[in-house]
């Protein structure tokens, strides 16, 4: 079996006294979108930060095509080819919708995204290329930063509740986006609360329960049922 | 007071608020980019003053060699003070740095009593100290004064340049606006924040090349340069580096005049202006944050 993109095996983050991840094993390949679901403070944020390297990670491993990641810091991952969509968007508000662009151009790995091609998918960005991001509404915001990482030229794209706080209507052409990058060979992480909206754009889900893998498989071999129970660890 | 002395008062201390510009421009960048005041930035002038003074006495070298000299020292020195000095108590609380910053200044200032002792010391600008133009009208400029405000100016033009239209100065402007996201997000803010001290001992170079021609110093001077400097950087707003001009001028102007009503009340109305200034406005003339 050929290695996967991303492999996460035994993955433990302490947070003080918290466990915030116990003992997960979870991997991605090249082109697959797999979604992480779970409970508010089921670890799935902990997650996505352990892999990029800025939650601290207690034990397990975490390798990108083979390659292991421990002891590297977040810059020297994203350089690797990881990029993160945070929770929140964390744009940096005083800077130009072109400069916060520009910002994951510059942390990233050189590639076949540009500016331009960003400003293909979201026309919209490129009228407002020299506005500060805080004048942005929550959903523009939303596509700089997933524009942010795209300019990375991840391998892998992580993905944290990238659709919360915003209209249907923009989550709608945000997860329009998802399978397209996929289609490219992105491997695609993809952490979300709402369960209908992630599950239906999935090829595998983990679910997440106080910090431990406690179901997996393919959206559409696992009863609803099923899922709803690991969720809330009925 | 007749008109024309006072005039003339008033332009002195429009000239010698770009010395004060000057010093304040650095401060300006460590307050409005890494989010402290760094209390040795009054002694880090002094010292590269007595490297200059080191490098044209005993060296002989003529001075623009010795600024040539120092600036790329200045930037390094900057950098590396960041990256393994300060970096280990940021975030850590507000006291630890100031600490540091307060310890690194009774350093600097026994080191260079040890090392050139405690007289005054001036650099020779070869003449240009005395050079003055005529204007009509009685006024006279100091030929030095007038380049240590046009240095201000240009400097504050290309700092601005910098941050806004640089990739590094994105980099900058970046963690200044929230650093934990640019840790997120892959941009390596101890790297970032070192370039950016490093800019700022460029600044201190700059102050210290034209301060130690125009002004007497020693080893104990840097406080005071600190406490103008700060009073300047507030009184323009926190990272606001026009202002920081702005506020340098009000600070000479209000020293000038003050001289005129008694030569000992110089250094007090320049305070004093600037505490009612701050008192009505406490964010500062063109506030950034």
């Amino acid at each position: 079996m050929s290695e996967p993109l991303l492999a996460v095996e035994g993955l433990t983050v302490v947070y003080g006294q918290f466990r915030a991840l116990h003992g997960v094993d979870l991997h991605v390949d090249a082109g697959e979108i797999v979604s992480v679901i779970g409970a508010n403070g089921a670890g799935k944020s902990s997650l996505l930060k352990a892999i990029v390297g800025y939650a601290h990670r207690a034990g397990g491993t975490i390798r990108l095509d083979g390659t292991d990641l421990r002891g590297r810091s977040t810059a020297q991952i994203v350089k690797a080819g990881i990029a993160l969509v945070p929770e929140g968007r964390r744009l940096f508000p005083s800077l130009t919708v072109e400069e916060n662009l520009a910002i994951g151009r510059s942390v990233g790995r050189a590639g076949e995204v540009t500016l331009q091609t960003v400003f293909d998918t979201f026309p919209m960005l490129a009228e407002k290329r020299r506005q500060p991001a805080r004048e942005l509404s929550g959903g523009q915001q939303q596509m700089v930063a997933l524009g942010r990482a795209l300019l990375a030229n991840p391998r892998l794209l992580l993905c944290d509740e990238i659709s919360l706080g915003l209209a249907p209507v923009i989550v709608n052409t945000l997860y329009e986006i998802i399978p397209t990058l996929a289609h490219r060979g992105i491997g695609l992480l993809i952490v979300e609360q709402d369960i209908s909206r992630s599950l239906a754009v999935a090829d595998r889900f983990y679910c997440l329960l106080e910090g431990s893998v406690t179901l997996t498989g393919r959206p559409a071999e696992v009863p609803r049922e099923t899922v709803t129970r690991h969720y809330f660890g009925l | 007071m007749n008109t024309v002395g006072l005039a003339n008062q008033i332009v002195q201390g429009i000239l010698i608020g770009g010395l004060y510009a000057l010093f304040a421009s650095g401060l300006s960048i460590s307050v409005g980019v890494m989010r402290f005041v760094n209390i040795a930035h009054g002694d880090l002038i002094v010292l590269v003053s007595f490297l200059l003074l080191a490098l044209t006495a005993s060296l002989h070298l003529p001075l623009p060699l010795a600024i040539a000299v120092a600036l790329p020292i200045a930037f390094v020195g900057g950098y590396i003070l960041q990256r393994y000095l300060f970096q280990r108590v940021l975030g850590k609380g507000i006291l630890q740095i100031v600490l540091v910053t307060f310890g690194l200044s009774i350093i600097v200032e026994n080191f260079l009593q040890g090392t050139f002792g405690a007289d005054t010391e001036r650099i020779s600008g070869g003449g240009i100290e005395t050079a003055t133009l005529a204007l009509p009208g009685g006024i006279g400029i100091g030929v030095l004064p007038l380049m240590i405000f046009v240095a201000a100016v240009v400097l504050i033009f290309a700092l601005d340049r910098l941050l806004y239209t640089t990739q590094v100065g994105a980099h900058i402007r970046a963690v200044s606006d929230d650093v934990d996201a640019a840790n997120l997000v892959g941009l390596s803010s101890p790297r970032i924040y070192a370039i950016a001290m490093g800019i700022v001992g460029v600044t201190v170079c700059i102050s210290a090349a034209f301060m130690s021609v125009w002004q007497n110093f020693d080893p104990t001077s840097g406080p005071d340069r600190l406490l103008t400097a700060f009073e300047a950087v507030v009184l323009g707003g926190l990272g606001s580096l026009w202002g920081t001009l702005l506020g340098g001028i009000i600070l000479g102007v209000a020293q000038a005049i003050g001289a005129q009503i008694d030569v000992s009340w110089q250094l007090l109305a320049g305070h004093l202006v600037f505490l009612v200034i701050f008192l009505i406005r406490p964010q500062g003339l063109f506030p950034r944050y």
